[in-house]
């Protein structure tokens, strides 16, 4: 292999125990931390810390094994094929030979500088056995396998890996017609007799991952598993089986029905199928992401609905009368009428509702106390569990399937096999598509002529000066945003609350969201960057660190001043007042969104053809609009806490959004000609969604859980010190009531409570951590090592057919054989 | 929908549906897509006609294909090799494009597909054929003959391990599994 790719690799190892020492001395960090707090008194603050390094770790295990799993059956494909070189002239003297051979195809070697020259059909001879004997493809090629014949076949399929040779000594036959039925009558028993061997479902699913053609696999069937299989709807079953039998065949005679109906119900099935015909998988991806997201908010939706809004619906405590009225404004402020509902904190109650059941025909009274603060706490608590580990499971789904082992930037082989997208139907997509790839090709090819190219002194210079001044830019306009944002907030506190001034907070923060990506754009309009996924990357960061602020300023004001003491004379309930924030801003955000998609996209089209000229529509950015969905999950899962209906805010965002951006896609938007490594950028988004946003809320949430005050005049926690404490208080109650409940609660104080039960497990994880890199590493070197044997094997396998060649002209000189 | 579904027998469907990698709605659909593509008369016994090429090449999902022929002459086994269908070969068809395939089956196929001579290894004709259909027809996507030579030695040094000039289908499957992308772009949705 080339040394590019061979110094690629070997930084990439290195870049692996980088990677494995820094998650190893964050996991040993976290530790220490963990027994520096068992020192002190009140360990609570160190918390979060446990689940964060058990999650990294369980992550990077999971992906390892896949990633070691799929490497062990590489190198197994790999010796196979060694292996099968030694077999070959064995197996190439059995085959018969054929009467009307193909014509030697008369072209040049490109490998001649490898050795001799040798005819085509020895070339095909050297390359024709490529699959070991047990895979499924071994034994489709044994079925498939015959000679060349006049005869076509009338269910096997073109003899498509017949080894055509000429130059080896083969015994002479006559029949081959027949020879040929019976070889693959042979083949076909052969495989037969394979499969009856394991069990009907193996069998079934080894037959379909067969390379065969239907017919065949119809045939092959009906041999192994003739006498129970065919007949598997007309068994006859025993008596006292009857009903579930009737019961049974109604319900398969239901769904059989249905079927057509079923597929409707996958949502957004057929509009995704269009998207991707027309505009590729990368804006396909966009909205699968979306749907996912859609998905997640409705677990939370309906865990929240399930155990917390309708138990307090059923049961409404006293409200105010004089907000019963709603009007338009306090819709989007949610306040007045809003304030008062199911949707914030303040209208939860801090009583054990208990109902009095009496049924009419039994008269015995039924006590069912539902305790609503401790309903609050515990559905918080494991619904934020759930969704991590959700996100960690799904996160370590797409890294294992994105995790290159033998990673090669310029690696055009892979280009040009995989580059091409099935999916694309409409002709200017596919007219797009050609474009994209003869550009990335004829980019690649360049860079690699023109590798030694160094650029002077003067442009490098350049370079880094545009670089340095996009860079101080970008920063100082995420800076200045920051500090306005805050200053902003300080002034909405203290002045008195007009709706207006409300919502102008939360239009700016939207209006930055909006602005500051475009000026982002235009600074790397003007950078060079390396490589478009160097700016794709550069862009992904830029963006995500002015949400990253925002948000931080924003939390930072809420968590350091309206929760604390201070200024809390101005509030009564601050746990509303938050969760009206987060309801405007992601109002806000939708509001504005809807009105870029509209206006902002036409605009700049309309600007782009009458001013610059230029035919071309805008391109969707799909890294935007991602970090864009991110940020209002973010913010959703900020809100839980506060508001227990948001997540239904953020359902209809979602589906309101995919009508909309679909809709723009079509009128304003075109295919983006940049190639988009999609798994990849799949990969990088859900752990985007996990450490910055689902991490960063889960740590706010977990901290106004256990250390904030909740305010005393509202809500369901109003005479604690921390809605921990409520779990606490339920926990001392149970104690007394029920026993399991009590050993399950001193499970927990041993073993959870307790950091040293933690710190074992992490540590006997980073091992097994670190055993699958060193695995990942050696298979790696295994695979270098067979690639170089295999080489030398088709070396020696050349020289002895020459051999045999040469031997043969000695031994016969007056035969026609060559 | 409810006459399509009577027009194939459960015994067949729950048969195809062990066989390939489709669902059940999949293959109710395919049966209704291929009967449009079918004669009036032909209709009734869709195993055994044969659809010609011509006829599977006006469906929207493969009308504007640059391999959509050689995906009929791979996926077609009629003996007279012109490339007509019959249901079943259609079934073989989208059940290796399906979502749930496997790996090994899509690049199988794959290589077969790429394969413009059918000898079992893609050499330099068919690499520079295949190039050519990947970039297209017009001008100025199409490479020169200095880069496509160019190309193609850079990719048989790149994949070809036995360095015999061909790549054949393990070689193959080594480039596939190493890039990610190829499940998901190796796939027909109808």
């Amino acid at each position: 292999m080339s040394k590019t790719e061979r110094s690629n690799s070997s930084v990439y190892i290195t870049g692996t125990n980088r990677a494995i020492l820094s998650v190893f001395l964050v996991s040993f960090s976290s530790g220490l931390a963990l027994q520096e707090g068992t020192a002190t008194a009140n360990c609570d603050h160190h918390r979060p810390w446990h689940t964060m390094g058990a999650s990294v770790l369980t992550f990077v295990k999971r992906s390892l094994t896949m990633k070691t799993l799929q490497k062990a059956d590489q190198v197994r494909t790999l010796s196979d094929f060694s292996k099968n070189q030694h077999s070959m002239p064995r197996d190439s003297e059995s085959t018969n030979s054929s009467e009307g051979s193909k014509e030697p195809f008369n072209r040049k070697l490109k490998s001649s500088s490898q050795g001799t020259k040798c005819s085509a059909a020895t070339r095909r001879v050297l390359s024709s056995h490529s699959t070991g004997s047990h895979s499924s493809a071994g034994m489709s090629m044994r079925v498939r396998r015959t000679p060349a014949l006049q005869q076509p076949q009338t269910s096997s399929r073109d003899s498509v890996h017949t080894p055509n040779i000429d130059g080896i000594i083969l015994p002479e036959l006559k029949e081959i017609s027949t020879e040929g039925l019976a070889c693959i009558e042979r083949n076909k028993e052969e495989l037969a007799s394979d499969l009856r061997g394991l069990s009907v479902s193996e069998g079934m699913r080894k037959l379909r991952a067969m390379p065969l053609s239907l017919v065949d696999k119809m045939e092959i069937r009906r041999r192994c598993f003739s006498p129970s299989a065919v007949n598997s709807l007309n068994r006859n079953f025993p008596c006292f089986n009857l009903p579930l039998v009737y019961i049974s065949r109604m319900w398969r005679h239901f769904t059989f029905n249905a079927l057509p109906f079923l597929s409707t119900l996958k949502l957004w099935h057929s509009s995704m199928k269009k998207l991707s015909g027309r505009y590729g998988t990368g804006v396909l991806s966009y909205f699968l992401f979306l749907r996912t997201l859609l998905f997640i908010n409705l677990l939370l939706f309906i865990i929240t609905c399930l155990f917390l809004v309708i138990p307090q619906a059923i049961h409404p405590p006293p409200t105010d009368p004089r907000l019963n009225s709603v009007t338009a404004i306090e819709l989007l402020t949610g306040t007045g009428y809003l304030s008062q509902s199911l949707m914030f904190y303040s209208y939860y109650s801090n009583v054990t509702i208990e109902t009095n059941q009496m049924s009419s025909h039994i008269a015995v009274t039924h006590m069912v106390p539902y305790c609503i603060p401790t309903a609050y706490f515990l559905t918080i608590t494991i619904s934020f569990f759930i969704m991590c580990i959700i996100l960690v499971y799904s996160m370590s789904k797409s890294f294992g399937k994105s995790f290159q082992v033998l990673k090669s930037n310029r690696n055009l082989s892979e280009n040009v096999f995989c580059s091409w997208d099935f999916k694309v139907s409409k002709k200017p997509s596919i007219r797009l598509q050609h474009e994209k790839i003869s550009t990335q090709l004829k980019e690649q090819l360049s860079e690699l002529t023109s590798r030694e190219e160094e650029m002077s002194l003067m442009q490098r210079l350049r370079n880094l000066i545009v670089h340095v001044l996009a860079w101080v830019t970008c920063l100082a306009s995420i800076l200045l945003s920051a500090v306005g944002v805050y200053f902003i907030s300080k002034h909405t506190v203290s002045s008195e609350f007009k709706n207006l001034d409300l919502l102008f907070k939360s239009a700016v923060v939207s209006g930055f969201n909006l602005l500051l990506p475009g000026i982002f754009n235009l600074c790397s309009w003007f950078e060079k960057h390396s490589s478009p996924s160097t700016r794709v990357y550069v862009s992904i960061f830029r963006n995500l660190l002015l949400k990253i602020s925002l948000i931080g300023v924003l939390c930072y004001h809420w968590l350091e001043k309206i929760a604390v003491k201070q200024d809390r004379q101005v509030l009564e309930c601050w746990e509303n007042f938050v969760g009206q924030e987060l309801y405007r801003l992601l109002l806000m955000d939708f509001i504005f969104t809807v009105l870029y998609t509209f206006l902002g996209e036409f605009i700049w089209r309309l600007f782009s053809k009458k001013v610059l000229k230029k035919n071309r529509k805008p391109v969707f950015d799909i890294a935007r609009n991602v970090l864009e969905l991110i940020y209002g999950q973010t913010l959703t899962w900020l809100g839980v806490r506060f508001s227990p209906l948001l997540p239904a805010v953020q359902i209809a965002k979602l589906f309101v959004l995919f009508y909309m951006k679909k809709c723009s896609l079509k009128l304003n938007c075109q295919a983006s000609k940049k190639p988009w490594r999609a798994t990849q950028m799949t990969t990088l988004f859900i752990t985007l969604l996990w450490f910055p946003s689902f991490l960063g809320a889960a740590v706010s949430v977990m901290y106004t859980v256990w250390m904030i005050t909740p305010s005393s005049g509202c809500g369901p926690f109003r005479n604690l010190t921390s809605m921990f404490e409520s779990g606490k208080l339920w926990a001392e109650r149970m104690k007394d009531s029920h026993k399991i409940l009590s050993w399950l609660i001193q499970a927990y104080n041993t073993v959870i409570d307790n950091p040293l039960f933690l710190f074992l497990p992490t540590c006997v994880f980073l091992l097994v951590v670190y055993f699958h890199a060193q695995i990942v590493d050696g298979q790696r070197k295994i695979i270098r090592r067979l690639e170089k044997q295999i080489e030398n094997e088709v070396k020696d396998k050349r020289f002895l057919i020459t051999q045999l060649q040469h031997w043969n002209e000695e031994n016969e000189p007056g035969s026609t054989q060559r | 929908m409810g006459t399509t579904a009577s027009q194939l027998g459960k015994d067949s469907l729950s048969e195809y549906q062990e066989l390939t990698f489709l669902t059940k709605q999949e293959i109710l659909l395919a049966h209704k897509r291929f009967t449009e593509l079918q004669n009036r008369d032909e209709r009734n016994h869709p195993n055994a006609t044969r659809v010609p090429m011509e006829k599977i090449l006006t469906l929207p999902e493969l009308k504007s294909n640059p391999f959509r022929k050689r995906i009929c002459h791979v996926f077609s086994t009629s003996e007279a090799k012109d490339g007509s269908l019959t249901f079943e070969d259609f079934l073989d068809l989208l059940s290796a494009f399906s979502d749930s395939a496997t790996l090994e089956i899509k690049s199988h196929y794959a290589f077969r597909i790429f394969d413009f001579d059918d000898d079992g290894t893609l050499d330099c004709g068919d690499l520079e054929k295949l190039v050519n259909c990947l970039t297209g027809e017009t001008d100025d996507t199409r490479l020169t003959s200095d880069e496509m030579r160019q190309l193609i030695s850079n990719i048989l040094e790149e994949s070809d391990i036995d360095k015999d000039g061909t790549v054949n289908l393990s070689e193959f499957q080594h480039v596939i599994s190493r890039s990610p992308d190829f499940v998901s772009s190796f796939k027909i949705v109808l």
